[in-house]
């Protein structure tokens, strides 16, 4: 192998908590792997499964949640919600044949720059060891080349 | 057809730097939807604004995206910008390219690429914004002061001064929180109750304010602007309206050995009892758990003594409702329990006590009228050891903060006693001595130069009991020995830690709490009065350990917060709300469960003969604070919320 796989990462973040946290990562210039995507919500409570099952489908290799901690949402308990889903949703995904280590849950807080750099290194690092993310793509050649009998 | 502007800001160096900003255009200019696409090196001034409404105007563009730094530094400058040129403001949207890629990045190829698909998604999200209008909701003109201490008279006063209504609410039976329980106070040596007694009459003789002693805060709906508070009136047992406080039933009162907690257990009081002499108001409360009434069904001593009959032992808790537009919360403090240090010997020596204690001994209005006497035997102490840091910068058994105070009042300790016992000795076991303020550090000099106290830098590993005095092994690390003391008395300097109940009342308020249960500020440096929920202000030490200077200058911070959000009849929300489509609702209500704001109300769908057709969801746009959980649960996906829709987030996705 040449050159080591970069992996594409999406990441659904809260704008109260992780997203502000992202930002104090780049306010005090903390230096992190360029392979995540960070889209913003208002809260956890927000991301639907669908979206992670989207940005699984359209070849990202891996997704992150992250949101406020426990006890700390804006919206009270909206990170409640997001946690109770994704105790449910990580079943959907065995079931369907999506590796559960696709999909990453994280806690990370305005305050925790530094915490969000090393999360972004550490994710990253876990899913350029796991490769690329081509289940989802075979799954639908497989599917399209049944419906073609 | 949509007609994109994307404008690609250098910020000067910050994003130029490391990103290729005229890649980034050329790239944006190929993108489908893109009509304008041109780079400026700071287009958050004046002229870069003016380019960008030129920009709308010349192109008639359908949406703006600014690729600059993140949204929550310049997205309400440039949705200004574009609402001046005539755009709806909702339909310009920031790719984040600065703080989560310029900045955070090495390579520049890599951040390059990362920027344009950043762009590309934005683009893909604004090409499906909509117009949307900001929320008006009214603001009802009266605050609610939590707590009535110090920092809530002080926030109470301020916005009563400005001419606006204040409901005080205080949980013990006097306001005066801690600071009535003070002996002098550092750095002036001022008697506490002779300033903060005028206070409190003020406070309850204001026109304005409505002080409501006795009382706690059951519960709080709504939002900024519109809270709906329920306050529970404890039973005092005592009618506010006929008592005149004559103290008659006091005196009468046979069960008089009660630990005084307003005395932290060194006086007594009786069962019927105001907290202090001074007390405001001066209406006996009566203490159910001790009264031999209550526990007996005999006694009423206090009712047959009371010439007004203001005594009803039928008396119950009463519920009143206020419409609030802003809180301020000030419920102060605890000090931490020290039996947790049982190498000190707290709780099994009685004349180990902590600087709380040590107040009311030096507190001319105290048990002893301010004389500094062991606990034990009465006696005067010659030899006094003041520990400091028991509890605070503690990681093992205490907190790991630094409580902000002790250094100073110790100091302070040890100057009352040499002025009340001139051939007594004190010694101060110390980490550091923090004694930054203004006329600190003075203070703490002039308690080392004029009243001779000594300083030991070092801890204390063991207080025992021998010969009727209690040995303190310490260690000197600037003589590097090890040091015994024989004491007659110790204080304990301890810890400052939130309120036992602090973090089930944050839940009830709906705040938030750090991991000690210190109330959480929006921002720890440019928000620090606010909390992280709209419209309600924190104040004194209920946020982190404070001094008398530092509590007060906060609450008249949050009583300015809150007068400013009283200076407008009406308050404009951003109107990120969810909506819902009522013909594809089926009305399974998970969205009522989900939402934390009870915003969501079960419409009644009927036709035109009046008859029960179907029964939907709706949305109040008022009380709905746009967090989208409701959307995530909806299963036929009939809310919605605008600014995140489905649609939106996904187009989001596949732009990347």
């Amino acid at each position: 192998m040449s050159e080591p796989f970069e992996p594409k990462i999406v990441a659904f973040v809260c704008t109260y908590c992780t997203y502000a946290g992202a930002d104090l990562a780049g306010t005090s210039r903390l230096k992190y792997a360029p392979n995540v995507r960070i889209i913003r919500l208002p809260c956890t409570g927000r991301i639907s499964p669908m979206f992670i099952l989207k940005a699984l489908q359209k070849g990202a290799d891996g997704v992150l949640v992250s949101g406020c901690h426990p006890g700390d949402c804006h919206f009270n308990h909206g990170n409640y919600h997001a946690r109770r889903r994704w105790t449910v949703f990580r079943s959907l995904l065995e079931f369907t044949g999506i590796p559960q280590d696709r999909v990453k849950f994280s806690w990370i807080s305005a305050a925790e720059g530094s915490k969000f750099a090393e999360l972004i290194n550490s994710v990253t690092e876990d899913f350029r060891k796991l490769g690329p993310f081509d289940q989802y793509k075979k799954l639908i050649k497989e599917t399209e080349t049944a419906a073609t009998f | 057809m949509a007609k994109i502007g994307v404008f690609v800001c250098h910020c000067g160096e910050n994003i130029a730097g490391k990103i290729d900003c005229k890649q980034l255009t050329a790239a944006m200019e190929q993108h489908p939807g893109v009509a304008v696409a041109f780079d400026y090196k700071y287009f958050c001034a004046d002229p870069g604004q003016e380019s960008v409404k030129k920009a709308i105007r010349d192109n008639n563009l359908t949406g703006v995206v600014m690729a600059a730094c993140s949204p929550r530094m310049h997205e309400a400058t440039f949705r200004k910008a574009c609402a001046e040129a005539g755009l709806n403001p909702y339909l310009c949207e920031i790719a984040n390219i600065r703080e989560q890629c310029s900045w955070v990045h090495t390579d520049g190829e890599q951040a390059t690429q990362k920027a344009v698909e950043i762009t590309r998604s934005m683009v893909e999200k604004v090409k499906l914004n909509n117009n949307l209008q900001p929320i008006e909701v009214p603001v009802t003109r009266k605050a609610l002061v939590i707590g009535g201490g110090i920092a809530g008279i002080q926030a109470a006063l301020d916005i009563a001064n400005a001419g606006r209504e204040v409901v005080l609410v205080e949980r013990e039976a006097s306001l005066g929180g801690h600071m009535s329980q003070l002996s002098e106070t550092f750095p002036t040596l001022d008697c506490s109750q002779c300033i903060m007694t005028p206070r409190m009459v003020e406070a309850a003789q204001h026109p304005k304010i409505k002080v409501l002693t006795y009382a706690e805060v059951e519960s709080v709906d709504g939002y900024i602007g519109n809270f709906k508070v329920k306050v529970r009136m404890k039973s005092r047992f005592v009618d506010m309206h006929t008592c005149t406080g004559c103290g008659d039933c006091i005196i009468k009162c046979p069960i008089k050995k009660i630990p005084s907690e307003f005395d932290c257990a060194i006086g007594k009081r009786t069962a019927i009892y105001t907290p202090f002499a001074q007390a405001v108001p001066n209406t006996p409360v009566i203490d159910k758990a001790n009264c031999t009434y209550f526990k007996t069904g005999k006694c009423k001593i206090c009712a047959k003594i009371c010439e007004l009959n203001a005594i009803n032992f039928d008396m119950q808790d009463e519920i009143i409702d206020f419409e609030i537009g802003a809180i301020v919360v000030a419920t102060g403090f605890q000090v931490q329990d020290n039996s947790v240090y049982g190498e000190y010997g707290y709780g099994k020596y009685k004349d180990v006590i902590n600087g709380l204690q040590f107040e009311r001994f030096a507190s001319a209005s105290g048990p002893t009228a301010g004389k500094i006497l062991r606990p034990s035997d009465g006696k005067e102490p010659e030899t006094v050891v003041f520990i400091q840091c028991a509890g605070s910068r503690d990681a093992a058994k205490g907190v790991r903060y630094c409580s902000k105070i002790c250094c100073m009042y110790t100091a302070k300790h040890a100057m009352l006693y040499a002025h009340k016992v001139h051939t007594g000795k004190a010694h101060i076991f110390y980490m550091d001595i923090r004694a930054a303020g203004k006329g600190y550090d003075e203070f703490t000099r002039r308690g080392i130069e004029e009243d001779e106290t000594s300083y030991l830098r070092g801890r204390v590993s063991k207080v025992w009991e021998e010969n009727g005095k209690l040995m303190v092994r310490g260690v000197d690390t600037l003589l590097g020995k090890p040091v015994v003391i024989a004491a007659d008395m110790v204080v304990l300097a301890t810890a400052m830690v939130p309120q036992p109940d602090a973090k089930d009342f944050a839940k009830v308020i709906g705040i938030g709490y750090d991991e000690y249960g210190f109330y959480n500020e929006a921002h720890l440096k440019l928000r620090p009065v606010e909390s992280s929920t709209a419209g309600i202000f924190l104040a004194g030490a209920c946020q982190s350990p404070k001094d008398i200077p530092d509590s007060v200058s906060q609450a008249s911070a949050a009583a300015s917060k809150v007068l400013a959000l009283f200076s407008k009849e009406k308050l404009e929300r951003e109107p990120v709300v969810a909506t819902n489509n009522e013909a594809t609702c089926a009305g399974c209500w998970g969205c009522v469960l989900a939402c934390p704001y009870n915003a969501i109300d079960r419409k009644d769908i009927v036709d035109r003969s009046g008859k029960l057709i179907k029964r939907v969801a709706s949305v109040n746009p008022g009380l709905c604070q746009g967090c989208g959980t409701c959307v995530t649960f909806c299963r036929s996906h009939s809310l919605d919320l605008a600014g995140f829709t489905e649609k939106q987030i996904f187009a989001e996705v596949m732009g990347l």
